[in-house]
């Protein structure tokens, strides 16, 4: 058989031998050795002429990164992304940031100093290495200490290395050889069996999670309340209807009885109490363009937007409705007019009157004498004329 | 009785050898467990049944189940999260604080403490998560880019917390498994079990106790420790801004951080004793966990429960200095209101109980000190429950004054994180060295060189 060497492993049995023999090994010039002991003996680094740790430096860079990242994510969506006043303070409130940015940054430099350590520094995992499953590694785990100088040092030389050793006065020595190639059972069909089941669970599992569970009490994002929904029924009540009528007499908030039905026109009692500021006319403007501008017309001349799929109203231009009392448009509006429906439930009582004097600036201004262009002359100071 | 004050009491009692050691703390994981574990394994299961149960039920039915309604919204989850959070401090404290401090007593108890954190944490971690009554939603909690286009509110303490505890778990498990690693790779090297190996194999990674290895080990625990000191004060900080940072009188003091970090550390301590009392006994561990290092917890409860007395009569100085009227009405109506039989179990267990530590024979004496630290974790819990529901239940509508009182499912889930929490520490000692093997080690007497003929500085 023919076997690879590792190296030589000499074991100590107290710290006081094991200082001993590393200041001698490092003295001697080699390079590849090592020194292992239960836990870290105070001063082995002196003696092996380490040069200091660097693992501060992963340790730094990405703890500084934490802070930046929760910096920048924090200023990002709470000043820019979606600005947003809490509690009265600015959007970029540094004080109120303090606490994330800390436990960040202390996150990401544990995280980073410890995987960085882990595979960076050790090469972990590597339970291959020739040290393992020796009775060296067992001694050296337990109560011992020991010195391993590797063959692949450039000095190595195997007589030099053992007068060496000898020269310590250690315990044992041992000589350590590579494993033989191992072979990894990844393909056996055991493991692809393995994998394959694994597989069809998982996707079992999230098809069940995300398709049934979802759908199931309690998980239903609150679709199912123990409350009456309109149109349901309840046992509740002797009548079966889960949707109940006010009690007799109840009279809604805000409402005013309007006694007026039909032609008749109440035009001597409902007197227009708003006065067509502008706000008003504004207000009147807009009600007009939303409610009554479809069927007749943005300016009032009739001219339907409906295409005949119903009746075209009269202009309102006509000297009949110019000559309407101001309360007879309101209450054609409350009440309609043969197949103009009423507008009472979608307008209110103010917005009705702003409609009707707004209807009042359509027919005027779709009337103008020449002494108006006179007005307008001396308000825009020019000469319209020309 | 003459004591040398001169000399450091021995870290490790008995003179043991290193093998020895490793013996002691190895034997539990070799041998089967025995009936009394399974006894005490089936009682804290229980507990942890009757919680999960009442926890179903009330994710099933809403958390309507619950006692806290108007106008006490905040009442025994938070409470419980606080408890638990504040006793996962010790852990932390007597790992890093304590390593910083080069206290070399801490290595007994540093494994043991630090696994109580991660247990702590975890129960702790339960009560935000389920408060909702909708724990599958927790996910909202994490700022992700997402469809509504809504971040989380980065200047809520709320989600501070949410930071603040992921944080300090991660670092906590991370911090504990470093301290794992050596051990792990001397169980692998013990064990006669092949499937045993295996698995240490793979949780030491393939460490060889390579002294180029320790040097950056030590580094990383160092810095490590480093992180987690202000990482521990920071996060009881933060969680006593959940109710700082509000404006409601009772809560909106400025004492809140360090008298919750205080609080956290003395709940802490007394539960890491409540345990150790039990488990040196039962693994015959008292050599490691000596009476000397029992006797320098109970001083540091003692220290830390002058700590919590002193907060609480600076509240009442406070609220009478400021003159807010408001305030001066809670904390008097806290004291003598409808409350006032928990803030006197508060103030008769933190303050008054912990003063026998003064003497040493008490600090000495396990029945005395299991007592008291028994008090102090029940007097903790009602700190927090003081703190959150006297606040809450007068408010300033006096139409809307209402007397508090937990349910049944309140209470089960409580004692469902007790029993999780034990379960966790029954099943902790018989599967993992309860005891820093390699830590130990280095500080027994003759692990360390003489430097006879060298010199060390
Ligand atoms: C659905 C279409 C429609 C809408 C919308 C509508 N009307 Fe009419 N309106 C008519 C029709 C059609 C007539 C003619 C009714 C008739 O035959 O007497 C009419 C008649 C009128 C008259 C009487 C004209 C006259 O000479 O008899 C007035 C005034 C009037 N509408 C005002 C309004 C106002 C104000 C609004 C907005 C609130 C409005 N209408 C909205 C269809 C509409």
């Amino acid at each position: 058989m023919n076997k690879n060497l590792y190296g030589f492993a000499a074991l100590f049995k107290t710290p006081d031998e094991i200082i001993e023999a590393a200041k001698k090994t490092a003295e001697a010039g080699y390079q590849k050795y090592d020194i292992h002991s239960p836990y870290p003996v105070h001063g082995i680094d002196r003696a092996m002429k380490l040069k200091a740790s660097k693992l501060g430096f992963i340790t730094l860079v990405f703890g500084l990164t934490g802070s930046a990242i929760a910096l920048l994510l924090m200023y990002w969506t709470m000043s820019v992304d979606y600005p947003m006043i809490i509690g009265g303070k600015p959007f970029f409130a540094l004080p109120a940031f303090v606490p994330i940015t800390f436990e960040l940054t202390v996150l990401l430099a544990t995280l980073a100093t410890v995987i960085g350590m882990i595979t960076f520094f050790f090469r972990f995992p590597e339970n291959d290495h020739p040290l393992h499953d020796t009775e060296y590694m067992k001694k050296v785990s337990c109560d011992h200490y020991g010195l391993v100088i590797e063959a692949k040092d450039k000095l190595f030389n195997e007589t030099k290395v053992r007068e060496l050793l000898n020269s310590l006065r250690p315990l044992s020595i041992e000589e350590i050889y590579y494993p033989e190639k191992e072979t990894y059972p990844v393909l056996e069909t055991k493991f692809v069996t393995f994998l394959i089941l694994i597989a069809l669970l998982t996707s079992g599992v999230t098809y069940f999670a995300l398709n049934k569970l979802l759908y199931m009490q309690p998980f239903t994002w609150m679709m199912d309340q123990p409350k009456l929904n309109p149109q349901k029924q309840s046992t509740l009540f002797a009548d079966g209807y889960g949707m109940r009528a006010p009690v007799k007499g109840t009279v809604a908030r805000g409402f005013l009885p309007y006694p007026f039905t039909g032609q008749n026109a109440p035009t001597d009692v409902l007197l227009n109490p708003y006065l067509p500021t502008k706000e008003n006319l504004q207000l009147g403007e807009q009600k007009y363009l939303t409610f009554c501008s479809p069927c007749h017309g943005n300016f009032g001349d009739g001219d339907s937007r409906l295409r005949g799929q119903f009746p075209n109203p009269p202009s309102l231009h006509s000297t009949r409705a110019r000559e309407f009392s101001d309360g007879m448009i309101y209450h054609i509006i409350t009440n309609g007019q043969n197949v103009m429906p009423s507008y009472a439930s979608q307008i209110t009582r103010e917005e009705r009157w702003a409609i009707v004097n707004y209807i009042r600036v359509l027919q005027r201004a779709k009337n103008a004498k020449s002494s108006d262009l006179q007005v307008v002359n001396k308000e825009t100071g020019t000469n319209a004329s020309n | 009785m003459h004591i040398d004050y001169s000399q450091e009491a021995p870290a490790v009692a008995g003179r043991l050898t290193l093998s020895q050691i490793e013996e002691l703390v190895a034997r539990p994981l070799d041998t089967k467990p025995d009936r009394k574990y399974f006894i005490a394994l089936s009682i804290s299961g229980s507990l942890l049944l009757l919680g999960a149960i009442c926890l179903g039920i009330s994710f099933y039915y809403g958390i309507g189940l619950w006692g806290n309604n108007q106008p006490v919204g905040w009442a025994v989850p938070i409470v419980n999260f606080v408890f638990w959070v504040g006793i996962g401090h010790a852990g932390t404290l007597i790992s890093a604080i304590l390593f910083l401090l080069r206290q070399k007593w801490r290595t007994g108890i540093a494994r043991f403490a630090e696994a109580m954190t991660i247990f702590a944490v975890i129960c702790a971690g339960i009560f935000p998560v389920i408060h909702t009554g909708r724990p599958w939603l927790a996910g909202y909690l994490l700022p992700y880019p997402n469809q509504h286009s809504l971040w989380v509110n980065f200047t809520s303490p709320l989600l501070w917390d949410v930071f603040a505890v992921s944080t300090y778990f991660t670092v906590s498990l991370v911090f504990w498994y470093i301290g794992l690693i050596p051990d792990f790779a001397t169980l692998r090297d013990r064990t006669t079990s092949k499937v045993k190996k295996t698995i240490y194999s793979i949780f030491s990674l393939g460490w060889r106790h390579s002294s180029r290895h320790w040097q950056h080990y030590e580094k990383a625990y160092m810095l490590l420790a480093g992180f987690a000191t202000p990482l521990v004060l920071s996060v009881h900080t933060i969680v006593s801004f959940d109710f700082a940072v509000s404006i409601l009188p009772g809560w909106h003091t400025t004492i809140f951080p360090p008298y919750f970090v205080a609080g956290a550390i003395f709940s802490g301590f007394a539960m890491v004793v409540t345990v150790l009392v039990f488990v040196r006994k039962i693994f015959n561990l008292e050599n490691i966990i000596t009476l000397d290092h029992l006797e320098k917890m109970n001083k540091v409860i003692l220290a830390t429960g002058m700590m919590v007395g002193y907060a609480y009569g600076m509240e009442f100085f406070i609220a009478w200095y400021s003159g807010v009227q408001a305030e001066q009405f809670v904390f008097i109506n806290r004291a003598f209101g409808p409350y006032a039989w928990a803030y006197w179990i508060m103030v008769s267990c933190n303050v008054i109980f912990p003063q026998l530590f003064w003497f040493r024979k008490f600090r000495r004496s396990i029945p005395v000190m299991f007592v008291i630290v028994i008090l102090v974790n029940v007097g903790m819990w009602f700190e927090r429950f003081v703190i959150t529901v006297t606040s809450l239940h007068r408010d300033f509508l006096p139409s809307s004054w209402g007397y508090y009182k937990p349910t049944f499912f309140d209470m089960g889930i409580l004692l469902g994180s007790f029993g999780l929490f034990f379960t966790l520490v029954i099943l902790f000692t018989k599967s993992l060295p309860v005891v820093s093997i390699s830590e130990v080690k280095a500080v027994a007497d003759g692990a360390q060189p003489t430097h006879r003929g060298g010199h060390h500085e």
